[in-house]
């Protein structure tokens, strides 16, 4: 149904003002009529009488605003060239004659910045961005980029305290009417900083205008909040029950200088109906506070067991399936890490298309090298499970000085693409990073797709035949060594596209593998040797275990208890949480 | 049986051993400085390291080699005899620190603490402080071992539970909290036995009592291989549940060696820690648990003396690489690794024994048992 969002355009006295500019604007209401004149009446009833009146209010200031719209342009001309050249008195003016015009957003949002600038030789008013040669301009109008210029062709606008006061209060008020829900909603927020009664009187009357839940819950809590300080005892009261649904910071801390004492005891609120009231709100939502702190643990015990899982899951295949113990396991990690490092060094421009090319580069990479030590060492040493621990550890600080060798022993950075940095700020108690949460995601991906391949392809098939029993499996014309030699290529390129993971949340140095190394095993073997599913409730139960102890222990004993508790955990079930059934679990 | 007359590489070993041990501190007590015959005292500690981490692998051969279990944590046996021999030089330290504290270490007296935690009291007396260096990892050893051989727990499993357990210990010594230093861990130490510990003599006795030490251990490791304790716990080696089967109990047997060897390793922290004067809580890493491994795998496990040609050999070959190319030495590690694992599973005993006699029935069974 078009109409609904016709009609809250037409709403917003920005969009008014912007109508009323355009000399289509009566054709657009036309047209609106007619719409909703399509619609079923009953239920658009009532909103259709409230925008009868809106659009007669509309029509009756229409006509003399088109008729002003030649000579409006006038003054907004005037003003800006009092900006330009003016004394700060005249500036105010200016500033205060620009406020009724949406046109003057971006530039009063970049004279607040410092960006503003006259442009002497055209005289006129420009957004001047620092470069190194000098400045690269933009109009403040239509935002168009006008060519660069040395840096003593403009001069700054220069402002005091009062007028930067002003113009923020400014800002606000026109940000409030962009069209942009999140716009208006960080300059609702912006106004809570300093609220007075004039902008307290604006928010009342753009609340009946609003159409974002965000933006409308915002200027409520506002509105409350301002209500607690009123004289009338009923309303304060009605506030607090409003009030104590909110999760919010700002709520907490009113309603806490509400039961606040002084220093001599006394509390600073005389009312005790008020202050109970507002005890009982506080402890509702420290009650909702504590199980947002919950859902936050569980995220980052998630979030952690993730990065288990994912460190894991290729040792899983390693030595879970083929019973191979890789302990160059971590390097393979490391390698994919440092691929990710490459990548983004190749294509500087484009962080985020490097890091998803880098998933299948460092698979590829992880993998080719995981081959080449099947194919140099491990396949002469089938059968003799400690003698392939040394050798790939032999390996693991082969790869390790290498890569010190190559690329330094540093560590490098490695830069999180926009889309995965800052966080998911839920409410002011419960906020969740992108990046974990996309990693999260991505482990899951991984897993599923691994359990496919073992599934439906025809290497997976060869896979479980080889590790069930390898006699027999070549016995039925599977070639068993190219199976290993595959099966260990996966679990590598499972590895490296873990390193690309981890390049996101660790520093990628020499040592990222040998941090994890200890981990991975400890999950494998927790899970229960060549099960894919233990492998990864394993993880998840030790991220959520070790960050459920943090709080309590601090991260390294929380650690070091989870280690404890591993060690005796297998005293107990020697073969893991689920262990592998029938005759390929007694080898 | 004569054990001198069984293996030649066990006499010249043995000999050498009792060389540079009566030697170098005969030497050095009887000769002056500018003597061609005279040790600086820079090699003295180096030798003296040498010999303990000699002693280290044989500790660990004795496990692996005899018993089959393949540690990866005995570093922190290591670790714990030499924390026990630190906190008994700390105290000598007495009122010499830097903060002037009669009875609290500098990094105590840092963390405002104002009183010994309980578990340091005593370590002022040499008795109970080498009591500990015992006690400490054999009474770990014992606990982790006892729980792990009962449920029996074998092969690789045990192999990442102790380098897992390694890997806590390290976590834990690093946290200032547990009263051990933390990162720095113990250092500065000025007396052993109220003599001074950087003194000429001192290293040259350390080195004497290190020496001594090592012959000993090698001797008693090499009466109970032969006894009829280790053909038991050779033979659960080669073969567990046959063993079990016969009615031994083998997670006993299991158990004994382990926290035997366990003790040996800490006796080696023990001289380890006056001669380098510092233990930190590096020493727990699982990087150095493995370096013991190779040690062993290159010597050749299962021949005890191997354990002691290899530790030397592969320390030597380090302080001269990391002399000479730093970058080096861990290519070289890791080659050696690799290789000794593909080419030469007895090691340079293994080679040796193959060059000196061609084989017969009688070095084919000795062969045999040491697979």
């Amino acid at each position: 149904m078009k109409t609904p969002t016709f009609k809250s355009r037409l709403k917003t006295p920005s969009d008014l003002g912007l109508v009323a500019v355009q000399p289509s604007a009566p054709l657009l209401l036309l047209v609106a009529i007619s719409t909703l004149a399509r619609c079923e009446i009953g239920g658009v009833f009532k909103r259709l009488a409230t925008l009868g009146c809106l659009l007669t209010a509309l029509l009756i200031f229409n006509q003399p605003l088109v008729a002003q719209e030649q000579t409006a342009a006038e003054p907004f001309a005037q003003a800006l060239e009092l900006l330009r050249q003016g004394s700060m008195q005249e500036r105010e003016q200016a500033i205060e004659q620009l406020s009724g015009d949406m046109r003057s957003l971006s530039l009063l949002q970049a004279l607040q910045d410092g960006k503003l600038f006259d442009f002497k030789a055209q005289s006129k008013l420009v957004i001047a961005q620092e470069i190194d040669t000098g400045y690269s301009l933009t109009d403040p109008l239509n935002g168009t980029a006008l060519p660069n210029v040395e840096r003593s062709e403009v001069g700054k606008i220069n402002l005091n305290n009062k007028l930067r006061g002003n113009i923020r209060k400014i800002v606000g008020q026109l940000q409030l009417n962009a069209p942009n829900a999140s716009v208006r909603l960080a300059a609702v927020k912006a106004m809570n900083t300093d609220i007075d009664e004039k902008a307290l009187a604006l928010l009342k009357s753009h609340l009946t205008n609003e159409s974002d839940e965000a933006v409308k819950q915002a200027i409520q809590k506002i509105l409350l909040l301002q209500d607690l300080n009123s004289s009338d005892k009923a309303l304060r009261i009605a506030a607090i029950e409003a009030l104590k649904d909110l999760d919010s910071q700002d709520v907490v801390n009113t309603l806490q200088v509400i039961i606040d004492k002084d220093a001599d005891g006394n509390y600073l609120e005389s009312d005790s109906d008020v202050r109970n009231l507002a005890e009982a709100a506080l402890i509702k939502i420290r009650e909702r506070m504590q199980a947002y702190a919950a859902v936050e643990t569980v995220f980052f015990g998630l979030s952690l067991g993730a990065v288990l899982v994912l460190a894991a899951i290729g040792l899983a295949i390693t030595f879970g399936v083929m019973g191979i113990i890789n302990m160059a396991h971590g390097e393979l990690m490391m390698l994919g890490a440092y691929t990710t490092y490459v990548m983004q060094q190749l294509l500087p421009n484009h962080l985020g298309t490097a890091l998803i090319l880098s998933i299948p580069m460092a698979f590829l990479v992880a993998a080719l090298v995981g081959i080449a030590i099947e194919r140099g060492i491990i396949r002469f040493l089938y059968g003799r499970p400690l003698e392939t621990l040394l050798a790939t550890f032999g390996v693991s600080l082969f790869l390790q000085q290498s890569v010190r060798s190559i690329f330094s022993p540093l560590n490098r950075s490695v830069s999180t693409p926009e889309w995965m940095s800052g966080s998911w700020q839920i409410n002011d108690f419960l906020s969740l990073t992108w990046n974990r949460f996309y990693i999260l995601i991505f482990c899951l991906l991984v897993f599923t797709a691994l359990l496919q391949i073992l599934k439906r392809t025809k290497l997976g098939l060869e896979v479980r035949a080889v590790a069930q029993n390898r006699g027999m499996a070549r016995a039925m014309g599977i070639p068993t060594a190219r199976v290993d030699a595959l099966t260990f290529g996966l679990g590598s390129g499972i590895a490296g596209v873990a390193g690309v993971a981890l390049s996101q949340i660790t520093n990628v140095g020499p040592n990222l593998g040998q941090a994890y190394i200890v981990d991975s095993f400890m999950v494998v073997v927790f899970g229960g040797v060549g099960n894919l599913f233990g492998t990864l409730v394993a993880g998840f139960t030790l991220g959520i275990a070790n960050k459920v102890l943090e709080p309590y222990a601090g991260a390294v004993l929380a650690k070091i208890l989870v280690l404890v508790f591993i060690i005796l955990f297998i005293q107990k079930r020697p073969r893991g949480l689920f262990p592998q059934k029938g005759r390929a679990a007694e080898s | 049986m004569n054990i001198f007359t069984q293996d030649k590489t066990y006499t010249t070993t043995l000999i050498t051993l009792a060389a540079v041990t009566l030697l170098i501190p005969f030497c050095n007590l009887m000769t002056t400085e500018n003597s061609v015959l005279h040790f600086s005292a820079y090699s003295v500690s180096l030798i003296g390291k040498y010999l303990t981490f000699a002693l280290l692998g044989l500790s660990l051969d004795m496990v692996w080699g005899y018993a089959g279990i393949l540690v990866l944590g005995q570093g922190a046996f290591f670790a714990l005899g030499g924390y026990a021999m630190g906190m008994y030089l700390m105290r000598q330290i007495g009122s010499r620190g830097v903060y002037g504290n009669p009875d609290l270490p500098d990094f105590m007296v840092f963390l405002n603490w104002t009183e010994l935690p309980w578990y340091w009291q005593g370590f002022e007396h040499f008795g109970f402080a080498m009591l500990m260096v015992l006690l400490a990892p054999g009474l770990l050893a014992f606990v982790f071992g006892w729980l792990a051989f009962r449920s029996r727990v074998t092969g690789v499993y045990l192999s990442i539970i102790t380098q897992a357990l390694t890997y806590a210990l390290l976590l834990a010594f690093f946290r200032n909290e547990m009263g051990f230093g933390g990162n720095n861990g113990l250092t500065d130490f000025k007396d052993i036995l109220g003599f001074n510990i950087q003194s000429e003599a001192v290293r040259s006795l350390l080195l004497l009592a290190t020496g001594l030490s090592l012959i000993a251990a090698l001797l008693l490791c090499r009466w109970i291989v032969n006894s009829k304790l280790g053909r038991v716990v050779t033979a659960i080696r080669d073969q567990e549940s046959r063993v079990r089967f016969l009615g031994y109990r083998v997670e006993l047997f299991k158990l004994w060696v382990f926290v035997f060897a366990a003790m040996l390793a800490g006796l080696a922290g023990a001289l380890y820690v006056p001669q380098v004067g510092i233990i930190n809580p590096s020493e727990f890493s699982p990087l150095n648990s493995l370096e013991i491994v190779i040690w062993v795998a290159v010597g050749g496990r299962g021949t005890l003396y191997g354990a002691i040609i290899g530790a030397v050999l592969v320390n030597y070959a380090k302080t001269v690489l990391t002399g000479l190319m730093p970058d080096a030495w861990l290519f070289c590690l890791g080659a050696v690794f690799i290789l000794v694992t593909l080419l030469l599973p007895d090691g340079i005993v293994g080679l040796l024994r193959r060059r000196i006699k061609p084989v017969t029935e009688a070095t084919a069974n000795t062969a045999g048992q040491t697979v």
